[in-house]
């Protein structure tokens, strides 16, 4: 479950990478990607996904819809 | 100022010489006193503590006298930034700020470090570092803050500066002292929230994004603090402001006093750059920036506060060399990993020696000029001239191949002041286009009654003379302050025979677009 990085829209100005508290996002050739395996939509740790927050383009960080949204762990949310 | 006028007064070979054998062969014997050049004696340190002017004196970027002969280099390695300006685009490079997009090359901490120690070795009159962006240098401190580790080690007569938007400043003040960074420049648009809400849609806050007023609010209260933070620790501050019409424009001289009871010791007012092309909010809805004459007003009004600082190029963050010179190119990541490196301490302090002669003897000159101008009969008359220069304070530069000219206002209070430069396109391309590059030239220096070249043809002399500027050559290779003394002179003698008739001159335009070296 997860977030996802539109690759074209990305200016690789890295201000997600630091801000992602389950360091989820990595530079892949150029521009910034997130692992989805490791992104919990920042549920538990803040109100807001930080990546969609710091993103300097608007839209740039969205929701994977090919994933199923992520279950906090014990079934809440 | 004090009066040391019994220095000698030095050729410009010097220079050229040591230059030449550093050239030849890196760490040739060239005594060296240890570098400390006695120089009391300037033309820039009036109303500034002696302290003050010894730090900033070699600081291309904070003296304006300065610039003409050390050169600075930024290198880019904080791509991430926690804010959002309405005159940035972060995918290409900011025009108003140091800051260059993701078109520049991003370095790595040691790839920075090592450029940085290529440059110097190459470029001896290189004494500041600088990190300025892309983004914000305090939104990636341990980049920021490793890359100076590194420099300190190795090159530790290199000044190490950084430019920030003040949001997180607070809470690096204690490290940016650590590592004895002495200047910090904080670019503050606004102290009133209600303007700033104009300026910037968003910040990112405590793990939040914040708008609207509230941003504007937390953002002023962080840049305040941060400024007096550093100004207890005796860190020299520099404020920039981006001169924005009907937003801030009359709100900065509201801002010059917040800075100045501070202890900013230096306030850069910008002109806005703005174009569609850029992609920036401003640029989209057609936010015009100022022109000459406004930015000259607003930099005037605000002088009697503090020292205001009108050479700023608004460089890019990654540009090499003397202001308004850029040898970027010649530093690229893969030639300077291949480079062999070796810090040539005593030769670069041998050829700074050299620039501080060669400076006494611009300002000797000056000054027994000046002594001249005095005995006329005093005028209120003053007028603008434009310098074709390409540094070392002389008139350097042919007016086909200036990519910029320097601005001086002549009066007899003040002989010759350096209030600004305008970037031209350059006239001389090989050929095509040569009309509407000279009258881009003529709409830059409109307001200026005179422009100094070193050489000119025949054909823009005569397009000059029409529109009214008057194209000087017989000063060519002087120095320039000495130079524009000595013609106000014979202008205010031809104006008082009648030989020619005082004409205010109209205004000026600011070329819009990042200044990078063509
Ligand atoms: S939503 Fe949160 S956890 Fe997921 S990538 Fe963005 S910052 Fe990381
Ligand atoms: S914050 Fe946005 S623009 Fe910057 S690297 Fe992340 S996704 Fe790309
Ligand atoms: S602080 Fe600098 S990098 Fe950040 S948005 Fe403003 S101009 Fe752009």
């Amino acid at each position: 479950m997860a977030y996802k990085i539109i690759a074209s829209q990305c200016t690789s100005c890295s201000a997600c990478e630091a801000e992602c508290p389950n360091v989820a996002i990595s530079e892949k050739n150029g521009t910034f990607v997130i692992n989805p395996k490791k992104c919990t939509e920042c549920i538990g740790h803040f109100d807001i996904p930080q990546c969609v927050a710091v993103c300097p383009v608007d839209n740039t960080c969205v929701i994977d819809n090919s994933f199923p949204r992520y279950q906090a762990p014990g079934g809440a949310a | 100022m004090d009066d040391s006028s019994s220095f000698d007064v030095v050729a410009a070979e010097p220079l050229d010489d040591i230059m030449q054998k550093i050239a030849e062969h890196k760490g040739c014997g060239t005594s060296s006193d240890g570098g400390k050049a006695s120089c009391g004696s300037s033309d820039g340190p009036d109303d500034m503590a002696p302290e003050i002017w010894e730090k900033v004196k070699n600081h291309p970027c904070y003296s304006e006298e300065a610039h003409h002969h050390y050169a600075r280099m930024h290198v880019a390695v904080a791509p991430a930034c926690n804010i959002q300006c309405n005159y940035c685009n972060r995918k290409y490079d900011c025009a108003n700020e140091s800051r260059p997009g993701v078109v520049s090359e991003k370095l790595t901490p040691e790839q920075a470090s090592k450029k940085v120690l290529a440059v110097a070795s190459t470029i001896p009159q290189m004494t500041v570092l600088g990190i300025a962006g892309p983004g914000d240098p305090l939104a990636n401190p341990a980049k920021t803050f490793k890359t100076f580790e590194l420099i300190s080690q190795t090159a530790p007569d290199i000044k190490l500066c950084l430019s920030t938007n003040g949001l997180a400043l607070p809470d690096h003040v204690d490290t940016i002292a650590k590592y004895n960074v002495d200047h910090v420049t904080i670019t503050i648009n606004m102290v009133d929230p209600e303007v700033g809400a104009q300026i910037y849609p968003w910040i990112f806050w405590n793990h939040k994004r914040v708008e609207g007023i509230e941003a504007a609010r937390i953002l002023t209260e962080r840049q305040m603090k941060g400024l007096e933070m550093l100004t207890e620790r005796g860190i020299l501050c520099k404020v920039n402001s981006v001169m924005i019409p009907g937003i801030n424009d009359k709100h900065l001289v509201e801002v010059n006093k917040a800075v100045k009871s501070r202890g900013a010791f230096l306030h850069n007012i910008m002109p806005l750059i703005s174009a569609p092309e850029h992609g920036t909010v401003f640029g989209l809805n057609g936010q015009r920036g100022p022109s000459a004459q406004e930015l000259k007003a607003l930099q005037d009004a605000c002088e009697g506060e503090m020292n205001m600082m009108r050479h700023c190029r608004q460089c890019r963050a990654d540009a090499v060399g003397l202001l308004g010179e850029d040898r970027s190119a010649e530093f690229t990541t893969d030639k300077i990993m291949e480079m062999e490196v070796s810090y040539d301490l005593e030769s670069r302090q041998a050829y700074q020696n050299a620039v501080e002669q060669e400076r006494l003897a611009k300002v000797a000159a000056k000054k027994a000029e000046m002594e001249t101008l005095a005995q006329e009969d005093a005028s209120d008359l003053k007028i603008l001239v434009a310098v074709a220069t390409k540094g070392s304070g002389r008139i350097n530069e042919h007016f086909g191949h200036a990519n910029e000219f320097q601005v001086y206002e002549l009066s007899s209070s003040e002989g010759a002041k350096f209030v600004g430069h305008r970037r031209v396109d350059l006239y001389c391309q090989g050929g095509y286009g040569e009309e509407d590059a000279l009258e881009t030239v003529i709409r830059a220096i409109n307001d200026c009654t005179a422009v100094f070249v070193a050489k000119i043809g025949h054909c823009p002399k005569d397009t000059l003379s029409a529109a009214g500027i008057e194209p000087i050559d017989q000063y060519a290779y002087e120095f320039i302050e000495q130079s524009a003394i000595a013609y106000f002179k014979d202008y205010l003698a031809r104006v008082k025979s009648g030989e020619i008739v005082h004409v205010a001159r109209g205004d000026a335009d600011i070329r819009q677009g990042a200044f990078i070296e063509a």
